[in-house]
């Protein structure tokens, strides 16, 4: 951008000689106006694309980050309880008002259908508790008020004070219950905030694996993108548009392309260790596993994301005169410390750039992990993948993951327009 | 070229408002392939004959909790009659998606005059569920990897000294934990009251962690019968229908250990707000393609059992090769002796949790 | 960057050692989108070669697999739903993004930085976000399983590619050439197309091949979006792949390949023309 002329800047003048248009008006008013003029015009073009992103993909995402802290169930499901259940203080089973609102909930509820949902939602934290609000609900008809010796009758766990508990706390219609399961944290029975259960985390675990083998990932790609875009930038032009072609074509190549292509390398029944086999390194029986574990998934999508440190590299380096690093050796500089201290310092935007894309477009990634990564080797997309395909609550949970991830991609997205610009972006 | 793809996306936008306007069709999900294809022959097309309603398919039962759950979420639902897993019919049932079925007003009785609620399976009938066919998922092996015979019970399955090799076994919760009590000494009619405590879970993977190093996980149907062939895997959980097909069609040495083997019933459901019209034609189609008729005729394309006591003896040979149907049912006398019912009602219960410990548990 | 001819022994080695890295990592970029081709001719269902396709007998290579991909309707099916999709959606990304792009080089845009970044971001935010926020928008409009909303979603996911390639194309256009057209006599229509087209095109073009590919190649929102009707290859061959690689899906790779092959060369093309037209080619 920086190129571009500043055209029709207002040049500063003094009040007292102000100047006037043909028609009268003071020149400052009319250029004023047809600068904004200009600017809504500019808008005008953008506009279209803009309303269509924001309806088609803003609100979508929207939409779905809202469902992630929605909870309607125990509130519009269960209305007379959960107004009962209000004076209620946590401290022995409720009283007979509060047995008597559920009943008549259920009765509703059983009528409308919508008494599933209630206990679909209370089940998510108190596995048993479906069959349970389910059973009782079926053989209602048959029951007699007081309701609540009859429920105590049914089934000893409409004493568990912690069932009652969850209902209270979950009367709210906003709730961070699956914000918490996301980041592997729960209510205990007092409402309070702890971590789960070593046996159920997982999903922090998978944060956590997300990241760094996407870190990884984008290590090795500085690692090979590094002298492949050095060596690019510094030969001639003839020899380098050749060379890039092998930078450019893996680009350009599917995904899918490119990940079945390492399958068939990979695997136990592959090129590579049919090879090994052939050259007696290894024996038949001995095949080497590279494949669905995280090698599988660190080597696919190295050489997948690798194009995209490269080209950022490559127009860094291509703006560093030779000049210097021949002035940094005539000055007594060793070939390693001109290229050290002279060469790159002046990469680190190159390199910046791609580490941010690099890292941003891994932690995402859904279909290679899926297809090489194993059990080992898979990323939280997996499990969002998972989750969205169950019960309510998986879904709600799968937002919640969604949305988790969705904050550390912006985050890095943030940081990569503010270092570097999203407008410095190209390909090609 | 261009005009034809043109049509071709008109077209494919506007099937679902069609589907509507025009009198007398109805939209039917099902999960595709084979499987859809013996619901084609065995139900469809007699019954278009017969009546000249047009049937629409779609083949999206993979995803059909969650398209139920939107369309009635946006009011506006177009599928008429989904074909579901009764797991999964059970939660669309408790969230209120689907319709409560009374079995003996809507379907047909059998030819001796059984109402349906006592003709069809014990268990396999649900509150909003029709049920078409049983299938089971059990244990096969691949004969030459042991020539001195292969595992026999589920104990077999865990005793690596004995059976070496490789276990593919599918990458969910369910089922495998059940096999893993019953291999650790639970009988198969309690496996769901042990699985019900927290001992009883510790136990179960516990008892997975034993063979986990030996085991590599599928997440296809059509994986295991695959791995077997390569001898990637030397016994596999497999539904028995990939089973019958690789011994029946591609003469593989395979063999399925009738032993622990799980029942799983697959049928249909119909989602909620229907309007009357629909709802009748919707009835009448349903008591047409469960009838005792009906579900005999769908075991000529497809091994899996049909739903009904009735239909069982009705069941004669394979359509494309002529092989014996009953040996391979999954309900015949010699198969059924060792059988454990899945429970849909503890899944939808402990699902969520348990699937969240084995998730964990396979990403230690 | 010839080695200079002072250099010393270590220099030497270092600069032939270095050379042979990078050839080894060129090696890793490309070996594994080359062996796949001649992979898909393999008379036998092997991912391997066999010591008949070492020895170059002719006998050891075969079209079956792609004529098994050619015959078979499922396949032709969705490859032309692919191709149906792709143009669609490259189409309308083309012209939304290439206007957008317009706006965003005019001087007088205001917030560009942050407009920009919105408009870039689908290219950002992981596909599967996208996905599970795209299907339950369109199941609840009923509209998922429909052309429209694959197309729609696809739009979305090609913009950036257009903004970006036309932005790049258009920084460095030279805003004096309007003035000039306009002063000579050039109404905003004439210099529109008699001018900035021309100029723009090949920016454009690229833009829209962009688009194109980012559709053909795209598995994640139709996995979710589309029904049997729509089934684009990708999809077809993501399922293929989780069962079991088949060498039907290495034909088509190839395939796709060459694809990707053809439309390199037409990038190379356009830029060096959008180079020399814009006098800026340095060679």
């Amino acid at each position: 951008m920086a190129d571009i002329p500043a055209a029709g800047t207002v040049p500063e003048m003094r009040r007292d000689e102000e100047l006037t248009t043909a028609d009268g008006r003071p020149l400052r008013v009319a250029l004023r106006r047809s600068q904004r003029q200009l600017r809504r015009r500019a808008f005008y073009l953008v506009a279209p694309l803009l309303v269509f992103l924001l309806v088609t993909f803003g609100w979508p995402i929207a939409n779905m980050i809202a469902g992630s802290v929605y909870n309607p169930e125990v509130a519009h499901f269960l209305p007379l309880t959960s107004s009962a259940i209000s004076d209620w203080d946590g401290e022995d089973v409720p009283g007979e008002d509060v047995f008597a609102a559920m009943a008549m909930d259920m009765e509703s509820g059983l009528a409308n259908r919508t008494i599933g949902r209630a206990a679909g939602r209370i089940n998510r934290e108190i596995p048993g508790a479906r069959s349970l609000v389910m059973g009782t609900a079926r053989d209602l008809e048959d029951m007699q008020p007081p309701y609540r010796e009859a429920f105590l009758a049914e089934d000893e766990r409409w004493g568990d004070l912690e069932f009652w508990r969850l209902i209270k706390r979950e009367t709210r219609i906003v709730t961070p219950a699956y914000y918490l399961l996301a980041l592997d944290f729960e209510y205990n029975s007092r409402g309070e905030i702890v971590e789960r259960p070593e046996i159920y985390q997982v999903y922090r675990q998978l944060f956590w694996r997300t990241a760094w083998m996407s870190l990884t990932i984008t290590a090795l790609c500085v690692l090979l993108g590094y002298p492949v875009a050095h060596l690019l930038a510094t030969l001639p032009l003839k020899t380098s548009n050749v060379l890039m072609i092998l930078v450019l074509l893996p680009f350009w190549t599917s995904l899918l392309v490119r990940t079945s292509a390492w399958i068939v390398l990979l695997q136990q029944q592959g090129v590579i260790n049919d090879l090994l086999v052939w050259a007696n390194i290894i024996d038949a029986s001995g095949r080497i596993r590279m494949i669905y574990n995280q090698t599988g998934t660190i080597i696919a999508m190295t050489h997948i994301l690798l194009p995209f440190m490269i080209l950022p590299l490559y127009s860094v380096m291509k703006t560093i005169p030779p000049s210097y690093m021949r002035a940094a050796r005539s000055l007594g500089a060793t070939q390693f410390t001109a290229f050290t201290k002279v060469y790159m310092p002046l990469t680190i935007p190159g390199v910046a750039a791609g580490v941010l894309l690099v890292f941003i477009l891994a932690i995402g990634y859904y279909i290679t992990p899926a297809l090489v990564g194993g059990e080992s080797g898979i990323f939280i997309s997996n499990l969002i993948a998972q989750n969205m395909q169950g019960t309510s609550a998986q879904l709600k949970l799968a937002s919640a993951l969604a949305t988790i991830l969705l904050v550390g991609v912006l985050f890095f997205y943030w940081l990569f327009n503010k270092l570097i610009g999203v407008d410095r972006l190209k390909f090609g | 070229m261009k005009r034809k793809t043109l049509l071709l996306a008109a077209a494919a936008v506007l099937p679902a408002a069609a589907a509507v306007a025009q009198e007398g069709s109805l939209t039917i999900v099902s999960w595709g392939g084979a499987y859809s294809m013996s619901q084609q022959k065995a139900y469809h097309e007699p019954y278009t004959d017969k009546t000249g309603t047009r049937i629409l398919t779609q083949d999206e039962s993979a995803n059909a909790l969650a398209g139920i759950r939107s369309q009635v979420d946006a009011g506006n639902v177009t599928w008429d009659v989904v074909d579901m897993l009764q797991a999964d019919a059970q939660r669309a049932c408790d969230e209120g998606l689907i319709m409560q079925i009374p079995h003996d007003e809507w379907l047909a009785e059998a030819p001796d005059g059984t109402p349906p609620s006592d003709d069809f399976i014990e268990g396999t009938l649900g509150e909003c569920f029709i049920p078409q066919i049983l299938y089971a998922t059990m244990f096969a092996y691949n004969e030459e990897a042991f020539p001195d015979g292969g595992p026999q019970t589920v104990a077999d399955i865990w005793d690596l000294e004995a059976f070496p090799g490789t276990r593919s076994l599918q990458k969910i919760p369910q089922k495998n934990l059940e096999w893993a009590l019953i291999a650790d000494g639970v009988p198969g009619d309690e496996v769901y009251d042990v699985l019900a405590t927290q001992e009883g879970q510790d136990r179960a993977f516990a008892k997975l962690d034993e063979i986990k190093d030996n085991v590599i996980w599928w997440s296809e149907g059509a994986q295991p019968p695959q791995m077997l062939a390569d001898k990637e895997a030397v016994i596999a959980t497999a539904y028995n229908g990939r089973i019958f097909n690789a011994q029946v069609s591609e003469d593989q040495p395979f063999q399925i250990m009738w032993d622990g083997q799980m029942f799983e019933v697959d049928g249909w459901v119909v989602p909620v707000e229907k309007s009357d019209e629909q709802l009748e034609l919707i009835k009448d189609y349903l008591y047409f393609a469960t009838d005792t008729q009906r579900l005999a005729d769908q075991a000529k394309y497809i091994p899996y059992a049909p739903a009904r006591q009735s239909s069982v003896p009705m069941v004669s040979t394979h359509e494309e090769t002529g092989v014996e149907m009953q040996p391979h049912m999954p309900t015949t006398e010699k198969n059924f002796q060792n059988a454990v019912q899945f429970n849909t009602d503890f899944w939808a219960d402990y699902g969520d949790l348990l699937e969240e410990r084995f998730n964990a548990w396979l990403a230690q | 960057m010839a080695l200079p001819a002072y250099a010393g022994t270590g220099e030497r080695v270092w600069y032939y050692s270095y050379r042979v890295i990078c050839a080894l990592i060129f090696l890793f970029l490309i070996v594994p989108i080359i062996v796949i081709v001649p992979l898909s001719f393999n008379a036998r269902p092997y991912f391997t070669f066999t010591q008949g396709m070492l020895a170059l007998d002719p006998s050891a290579y075969s079209l079956r697999w792609y004529d098994a991909l050619f015959s078979s309707r499922e396949w032709m099916n969705s490859i032309r739903n692919s191709f149906f999709i792709a143009t669609s959606s490259a189409l309308i990304s083309t012209a939304l993004g290439t206007l957008a792009a317009l706006g965003l080089s005019r001087p007088q845009m205001p917030a560009r930085a942050f407009i920009t970044a919105i408009l870039i971001s689908p290219m950002i935010v992981p596909l599967i976000i996208t996905a599970a926020a795209l299907f339950s928008f369109y199941a609840r409009l009923n509209l998922a399983n429909t052309f429209f909303s694959i197309i729609m979603a696809h739009v979305v996911l090609g913009t950036p590619f257009v903004v970006i390639t036309v932005t790049a194309s258009l920084s460095g256009f030279d805003q004096q050439l309007i003035r000039a057209a306009q002063s000579l006599g050039a109404n905003q229509v004439t210099t529109f197309f008699k001018v900035i087209l021309p100029l723009l095109l090949p920016g454009v073009i690229a833009g829209g091949l962009f688009a194109f590919i980012t559709s053909l190649d795209e598995v994640v929102v139709v996995l979710f979006l589309a029904g049997p009707e729509q089934t684009p290859m990708t999809v077809r061959m993501f399922s293929g792949l989780r069962e079991e690689i088949s060498p039907t899906i290495l034909a088509l790779a190839s395939i796709l390949v060459a694809i990707s092959i053809l439309l390199l060369t037409s990038m190379e093309f356009l830029r060096r023309r959008n180079e020399r037209q814009r006098g800026i080619s340095q060679t």
